[in-house]
């Protein structure tokens, strides 16, 4: 008999319903633990890079803006990076430092959709629905400045399209100290909560060398002890007039990176505060008549991580070339690092761990060489939270409890 | 590694590279002919310890190009390696997937869509496009590909 035939496959996709993009997972396993893992991506190709050339310099943003909804402000603005880049223009102080806002309120709301889900997967349903129900106010206020909760469009090459009028400010500010409030309160649930530290410290490690050998970015790498942050190491907007600090956590592993997003949450309203009192006065865009031949390199900190654009013009108005590396493009592949030797029920989390702008793990056939049992997500999910029930019932841990103010 | 660090370096490769230009603060574009890039890449990945973004596939006027992107954390530099293929009839380049394995998905991506061939790739399947797609008929290239009647893209 085959060999081959005989290894037993886990197969975790191709579509979730909980993000909407598709992949598939095939992990080999061995009994529990994971030995191989092979990805598959693609399901949805949209051709973005081949629309981009067909459209003129000032319509790419709004494309550029549906790679994904979640990260709709980072992706307009490394563009646009790359554009100013090559028409030598620099944005007005008040645009700088509205997209400066605008890619804050886009991380905190990430952030906290991230914290849910991570919730969700490991059986903690109430921290996904009190991370999701802070989440609303954010959305709420990115609808107030820009008239989108998501695909916000409010940058243009050469500043911003829709101003944030001062009469807002207080009201900005106002909502940025509830959340902060209810942040902190949820910050200090997850990390002093003993089933949690039980359930994801040690889980999923990524270790510094494979974060460097994957190239890996954003939370995945400051979770993982390398602090490198676009924001602060190549300031674009106003990032390099502002005081915050990168976060970083040595560990590698799932607690770590859900410590370094809750703290982001902090830096990032912080970030918007500063920003708002410092919110110079005068236009919020320049002209720009053409855009003359060269290339750019384009890259913001998206939630997710370094989003990189790469244009090329001939001097015409269409790029000729637009090559978009959104985070998860690297922070995926880092499985093969991070999922290899693991339990099958820390895999769902561990392939969250790193955000992925992706699907995960809907329809899931789990063959089990030895009995041919054939499971599904349901299953996989449910081994996931039995081990944090396991886990809670041993360490004696009261049920997760959360007040509101 | 600061910036000087970073030039002298840089110096070290010369023979290997057509030239160095640095269009503005932060952004150095260095060329090389395609079988020296992928020296060329170890030696920025290894010795130097940049860390590798993506890698964009060209079909250009008369050549295609591979350009390698690689940033400098410390100042916030981005390197690009333009690798230029000037063979349009069997374009191919070396991997740099063997050393760096996050270049793995980009690479099989390139030769996807460009149909540029990866030279000693370990994992050479199809990334973007599907099993059915035609053999030889190449998305972003810039020729409108010639297909076979009934053959349906």
């Amino acid at each position: 008999m085959n060999k081959a035939m005989n290894k037993p496959v886990l197969a975790v996709g191709p579509f979730h319903p909980l993000q909407e993009e598709m992949e598939y997972f095939q992990l080999t396993v061995d009994g529990e633990i994971v030995t191989d893992i092979d990805v598959r991506i693609s399901y949805n190709h949209r051709g973005i890079e081949k629309i981009s050339e067909t459209l003129q310099f000032d319509q790419v943003p709004y494309l550029v803006s549906r790679v994904c909804g979640i990260c709709s402000a980072s992706h307009p603005l490394a563009y646009i990076n790359a554009v100013e880049e090559i028409a030598g223009v620099t944005a007005p102080e008040r645009a700088q430092y509205i997209r400066v806002i605008i890619n804050e309120l886009e991380r905190i709301h990430s952030h906290l959709l991230w914290v849910g889900l991570g919730g969700h997967f490991i059986g903690y349903d109430t921290v996904f629905m009190w991370a999701w129900k802070y989440r609303e106010p954010v959305l709420d206020l990115l609808e107030a400045i820009t008239g989108n909760r998501n695909n916000y469009g409010n940058v243009c090459v050469g500043g911003c399209r829709e101003d944030i009028p001062d009469e807002m400010i207080p009201k900005i500010l106002k909502e940025l100290d509830t959340i902060e409030k209810k942040t902190e309160m949820l910050t200090k649930a997850v990390l002093d909560d003993p089933v949690l530290h039980a359930r994801l410290k040690g889980v999923g490690i990524l270790t510094k060398e494979a974060a460097v050998k994957y190239a890996v970015t954003g939370p995945t790498a400051r979770g993982s002890g390398i602090a490198i942050d676009v924001r602060h190491d190549d300031p674009y907007a106003a990032y390099g007039d502002l005081d915050w600090k990168v976060i970083s956590q040595p560990e590698g592993d799932v607690f770590a990176k859900a410590v370094v997003r809750l703290l982001e949450i902090f830096e990032s309203i912080k970030m918007i505060r500063e920003a708002l009192k410092k919110l110079p006065k005068g236009p919020i865009a320049v002209e720009v008549k053409q855009i003359p031949p060269g290339e750019g390199c384009g890259h913001a900190e998206a939630p997710r991580g370094e989003t990189f654009h790469y244009v090329r013009s001939d001097g015409g108005n269409r790029p000729i070339r637009h090559k978009i590396r959104a985070p998860s493009y690297v922070n995926v592949p880092s499985f093969k690092a991070s999922c290899i030797g693991q339990n099958i029920s820390d895999v769902t989390l561990t392939l969250a761990s790193v955000d992925p702008c992706y699907s995960c793990t809907e329809r899931v056939a789990v063959v089990d060489s030895h009995h041919n049992i054939i499971n599904d997500y349901e299953a996989l999910l449910q081994m996931s939270r039995d081990k944090t029930a396991r886990l809670k019932k041993e360490i004696g841990a009261p049920e997760l409890k959360m007040e509101e103010s | 590694m600061n910036r000087e660090k970073l030039n002298n370096r840089l110096q070290k490769i010369k023979d290997k590279l057509i030239d160095i230009v640095q269009t503005r603060d932060r952004r150095i574009y260095i060329s090389c002919e395609s079988q020296n890039a992928c020296d060329v890449c170890k030696f920025l990945f290894e010795d130097l310890t940049l860390r590798f973004i993506i890698a964009t596939g060209i079909d250009s006027d008369n050549c295609f190009e591979v350009l390698y992107h690689f940033a400098n954390d410390e100042t916030g530099d981005i390197v690009t390696v333009k690798a230029i293929i000037r063979d349009r009839e069997n374009p191919s380049i070396e991997s740099i997937t063997p050393f760096i394995p996050g270049a793995e998905w980009i690479e099989r991506e390139i030769h996807d869509i460009l149909g540029i061939e990866i030279k000693n790739h370990p994992n050479m399947r199809r990334l973007i496009l599907h099993d059915d797609w035609p053999e030889g008929v190449y998305p972003l290239r810039k020729t409108r590909p010639e297909v076979n009647e009934g053959t349906v893209i």
